[in-house]
């Protein structure tokens, strides 16, 4: 390593598409170094954390940085999955083609439900997605000679060249995947694109008449946001080789949401804190409660009470989510030990992604409250 | 025809569920510009309590008067503690607080209570009217649900329209400095706002226990389908709540008994999008009034 | 009218097995090489994710406590083989993605022996095929999917019954009574409800059925008053229905009140009235309660719980008292403490010398010899991974069940024929010692 002839401070590129470069390279060999080190069963967890991190950082660009909120994400991820598994079953394609195939799906999806959304706010849009969600996954019920019912699809999962351990190759595949995307949209943040979905949050009638396309920005960035729930959805059958409704129930969609805001919303980076969340806190919800000696029944109660605490917690204690929580403990340690101006890059090389600086949550105000104040 | 007259009104009575519970959502949001996730939760914890006391051979109307004043402190509680310390703080942060509270509340009565589904009794036969001479799938306690949560609309839009308690809520939610510099006492107004969703909420608890396998879990779909009805209605209005339950209601009921109830949910959907592809912010939203 | 007490015992294999379950406490795990994933010298671990939280708790919760149970008599009276049974179940909420991770941390981490007892048709195809991948047996799937004796996975076993077993069962006994009377059918939709019904079509003539309902149980929120009305309004006299017991009470309710009362025939899923009676209790104050079950025809392949005079039911009931503390006696624990004894017959059969494929050869091979209280013979052999196929019809009265038919057995689409064999009596070293 170059270590040695750094500077004192540590300098990223300056060029955004560099840095990112740099970043995902420096989270690739950190993701290889702990999927070696770690069991099978352990592997296939940060799979499903990258899996996640796909559709919590699709819906972390959409809320934070664009300001529209959707209770419905779990229902991309089910078009993600199903059009997998039935391209599958149906035609033999190159897995990146299957998988193209499930972001293609749920974009479109994304492009149907995105266009009514341009005129909704806050929460009646929560409302329109949310029963989506319910009522979406349904629909493989209904008509349950195409899409399996109870028994759902059954995709055929990664194999593994040669003696790799099977759940290793699937974190392999799913975290590079998954620092593709979160590099994708890191770009597509910082880009004119980015620009505008975040004037567009801020004040759209100060976007319009700086000349942005305000509906043409949103539809854009709802469907950017269900491509990514489109493709976490189709890892998701790969993970399990299976799909059913019942991967899907409305509580997902509400737990994606939780998991963004928890994460940090807004944030490339906050995504992967959100789906450690998604993934270990109801297994570490129900060992700690398990501790305490009783039956499973009252032990799997006090898992959700557990659960449901420290999602109030973390929301009363930390309010810009654990990201957020991250940066400001980044910033006090390099305060301390580098006393100078708080310049940005020092942050950014622990935080990670560059952030927007805006407060990023999505306006829940009407149109009337934001332009009448 | 007798099965088209069976499916309204069996949309009118559950309609009047959601409009009940929807007319809480509303409160809250009147009170705090938050979606209250845990309102369904909060419900089911007061009516746990009603039931509870029932097992001890209360009366049923004294259970009734404890629900109601449980599920008045809780509201309040909740504001004080969750709500209030995240004013200022991200606008969705609450709504994951309301979150977190709705696992919450559900963990916490599965651990006491248990998850076993049980009956609840109802304040009146539930046995269906005999009109001319066809017993109609509507009963007394139909007839019950739709008085009380007609009253409890009547009181709220007295309390709203003839004092100047909704001014002060709807001011205090939108121009909390402004409301205070006028003399609002802001924080007592969304305490109240909390309090009294909670009350229409425990209210709804009550009348859908009869009807349902009470358990831990038993409100939550009624809680999307209310969301719907309120976001129909517009979260502004009480009679927006109203309307919107009995359409949401009406919908799932005939989408179901002609469709098949696997296409309920879309059905809602369906409606839901209409609506708000032609009024964005509901049937009964009023735009001047917002204006604050 | 309680046929079963005239019939002798069934004598043939048992006394074999009686005699392994003789040695439960005798034989001390000594030498065993034990390579087996999650066998050792002293224990077995097994596991199992069920529903303990969520919309398909209530009552299913109740069950993996009560198969626990059973192991932990066992184990307080010295295991199997010197073994104790280590049984994790884990919650899955009914999601089959969850049953997706948390069984992989049962066989990656906590690495079991077989899966005893996991709960449901989705959850459970969702894991069928990684298990069998992984050769980790799929052992008594509590569900009633066809799915579990497929050629395709041979590690995966059914238990109880299958839905096309009982609705043929059950719709050959309404031929039979209500011959020339109008039928409904009233089902949840999914494999459950259509199993049940194909069962049905195969007995009742076509012409007989004149409305066919279903409700969704993702949607279940209240009385299913529509469907009610729709069957009341094209006349059904008989009502079949394939219903979770909530979907029962939930029929049951609309239909009282508008005075509608069909004959109902209820699949053994949602007719137990200790289960379904309690969620009547609404009904005009809680006065009518069970009283609206009086009447209904169901099936039944475990011994009525109210039969307290049944040597098994007096031992389930000994069991759930010392071992499962405050669990009622119901249909689910009843279910829960007859499937973990068959597990245990399955080990003391597997033997001293316990591997996978040791574990399977028990059950396929001396499957139909368990000695279990089912009324009828479990069927397993290496082309038949079923489990309990038949059953009798029972009526209910008064929050009983009293058997009014001869017990049947039949398979997916072979004749029903009577059972001629004898109910089995419990090993007397479980009736002494529970």
């Amino acid at each position: 390593m170059a270590a040695a002839r750094l500077p004192s401070r540590l300098r990223l590129p300056d060029q955004p598409m560099l840095r990112h470069l740099v970043l995902c390279a420096g989270a690739l060999v950190l993701f290889y170094v702990l999927t070696v080190n770690l069991s099978s069963y352990h592997n296939y967890q940060v799979g499903l954390i990258a899996l996640f991190a796909m559709v919590i950082a699709g819906l972390s660009v959409l809320t934070g940085i664009n300001g529209q909120i959707s209770l419905g994400h779990g229902a991309f991820m089910a078009v993600g999955a199903y059009t997998f598994a039935l391209v599958q079953e149906h035609v033999t394609l190159p897995l990146a083609l299957e998988l193209l195939a499930a972001v293609a799906a749920s974009a479109v999806l994304g492009l149907v439900v995105g266009i009514p959304a341009t005129r909704l706010r806050g929460p009646y849009l929560a409302g329109m997605t949310l029963i989506l969600a319910l009522g979406l996954p349904q629909l493989a019920d209904k008509y349950n000679s195409v899409f399996g019912g109870d028994e759902g699809l059954h995709p055929s999962q990664l194999v593994a060249p040669g003696a790799v351990d099977p759940n290793r190759w699937f974190a392999w595949i799913t975290v590079l995947v998954a620092v593709i995307v979160v590099a994708l949209l890191a770009n597509l943040v910082r880009s004119h694109f980015g620009r505008a979905m975040r004037a567009v949050r801020d004040n759209e009638v100060a976007a319009m008449l700086a000349g942005i396309h305000v509906g043409r920005t949103k539809v854009l960035a709802f469907v950017v946001s269900a491509g990514c729930a489109g493709l976490a959805g189709a890892f998701l059958a790969l993970s399990g080789g299976v799909v059913t409704t019942g991967d899907f129930p409305l509580s997902l969609s509400i737990y994606l949401v939780a998991a963004m805001v928890l994460g940090g919303a807004g944030s490339l980076v906050g995504p992967w804190w959100g789906a450690i969340a998604i993934v270990y806190l109801p297994q570490w919800s129900t060992s700690i409660s398990s501790d305490f000696g009783l039956g499973s029944a009252v032990a799997a109660n006090l898992a959700l009470v557990i659960f449901g605490l420290v999602l109030i917690i973390v929301m009363m204690l930390a309010p810009t989510g654990v990201q957020g929580g991250v940066r400001w403990l980044a910033r006090r340690l390099l305060a301390a030990r580098f006393p100078r101006p708080p310049a940005a890059a020092g942050v950014t090389a622990v935080a990670g992604f560059p952030e927007p600086p805006a407060p990023a949550t999505p306006d829940m105000r009407t149109e009337q409250e934001r332009t009448h104040p | 025809m007798s099965h088209f007259v069976n499916l309204s009104l069996n949309g009118i009575s559950s309609g009047m569920i959601y409009a009940s519970v929807a007319l809480g959502l509303v409160l809250v949001w009147r009170a705090t510009r938050i979606i209250n996730f845990a309102q369904g939760s909060m419900a089911m914890f007061s009516t746990y309590m009603a039931v509870t006391l029932l097992d001890r051979n209360l009366g049923y109307w004294e259970a009734f008067a404890v629900a109601l004043a449980v599920g008045l402190a809780l509201g309040a509680v909740v504001e004080r503690t969750l709500i209030r310390p995240l004013q200022g703080k991200p606008e969705l942060n609450p709504v994951i607080v309301t979150f977190g509270l709705f696992i919450l509340l559900e963990g916490v009565a599965g651990a006491i209570f248990g998850v076993r589904s049980r009956g609840v009794p109802a304040a009146f036969s539930q046995s269906g009217l005999t009109i001319g001479h066809h017993r109609v799938s509507f009963s007394h306690f139909d007839l019950f649900v739709l008085g009380s949560v007609l009253a409890l609309m009547v009181l709220m839009l007295v309390l709203f329209r003839a004092t100047d308690v909704g001014l002060r809520m709807r001011a205090s939610a939108f121009a909390p400095e402004m409301s205070r510099l006028v003399g609002v006492r802001v924080g007592r107004v969304l305490t109240l706002g909390w309090a009294l969703a909670s009350l229409a909420g425990s209210l709804a608890g009550l009348l859908v226990a009869p009807r349902s396998a009470f358990s831990p879990n038993y409100m939550d779909l009624i809680l999307v389908y209310a969301f719907t009805a309120a976001v129909v209605g517009g979260l502004e209005s009480p009679v927006g709540a109203l309307v919107g339950g009995l359409l949401t209601g009406l919908v799932l009921s005939f989408v179901g008994g002609y469709l098949g109830s696997s296409l309920e949910p879309l059905g809602a959907a369906v409606i839901l999008i209409l609506v708000l592809s032609a009024r964005p912010e509901g049937l009964f939203s009023r735009p001047a009034a917002r204006q604050v | 009218m309680r046929m079963r007490s005239s019939r002798s015992r069934r004598a043939g294999a048992m006394t074999a097995v009686v005699s392994a379950v003789a040695m439960l406490g005798a034989a001390c795990g000594s030498s065993s090489s034990a390579s087996t994933r999650g066998v050792t010298s002293s224990t077995i671990t097994i596991g199992a994710t069920v529903p303990l939280t969520g919309p398909a708790a209530p009552g299913y919760s109740e069950i993996a406590p009560a198969v626990n149970a059973v192991f932990k008599w066992v184990n307080a009276h010295g295991g199997v083989y010197g073994r104790k049974i280590h049984y994790i179940y884990l919650d899955d909420a009914y999601n089959p993605s969850t049953t997706v991770t948390k069984v992989r941390q049962l066989v990656l981490q906590d690495k079991i022996l077989a899966e005893v007892g996991g709960l449901g048709t989705p959850p459970q195809t969702a894991v069928q095929g990684y298990l069998n991948t992984q050769k980790v047996p799929q052992l008594f799937v509590e569900s009633g999917c066809t799915c579990w004796s497929d050629a395709k996975y041979p590690y995966s076993f059914g238990w109880q019954p299958n839905y096309t077993v009982e609705g043929k069962i059950l719709g050959q006994y309404i031929k039979q009574h209500f011959a020339g009377e109008k039928v409904g059918y009233l089902f949840q939709a999914d494999d459950f409800g259509e199993g049940f019904v194909k069962g049905l079509d195969q007995e009742i003539p076509a012409s007989q059925v004149v409305s066919r309902q279903s409700y969704d149980a993702a949607t279940l929120a209240g009385p299913l008053s529509n469907q009610i009305a729709a069957l009341k309004s094209a006349g059904a006299q008989v009502v079949a229905m394939a219903t979770i017991p909530a979907a029962t009470a939930l029929a049951l309710l609309p239909a009282a009140s508008i005075g509608y009362f069909p004959q109902y025939v209820v699949s053994s899923v949602g007719a137990d009235p200790p289960t379904v009676g309690p969620l009547l209790s609404s009904f005009s104050k809680g006065k009518a309660g069970s009283v609206l079950l009086n009447g209904m025809i169901s099936n039944a392949y475990l011994p009525p719980e109210a039969d307290t005079g049944n040597p098994w039911i007096q031992v389930t009931q000994k069991l759930l008292k010392q071992y499962d503390v405050g669990a009622p006696l119901d249909g689910n624990t009843e279910f829960g403490v007859a499937l973990g004894y068959t597990f245990v017959q399955a080990l003391q059969t597997a033997g001293k010398h316990l591997t996978t494929s040791s574990l399977m050869d028990a059950i396929e091979k001396h499957g139909a010899d368990f000695i279990t209280p089912g009324l009828v013979p479990l069927t397993y052999s290496t082309t038949d991974h079923y489990g309990y196929s038949g059953s009798e019809v029972v009526k209910t009265e008064n929050g009983a069940t009293a058997p009014v038919s001869p017990v049947y057995v039949t398979s997916n689409t072979g004749p029903i024929t009577l059972y001629t064999g004898t109910p089995s009596q419990p090993p007397s070293n479980l009736a002494s010692t529970a």
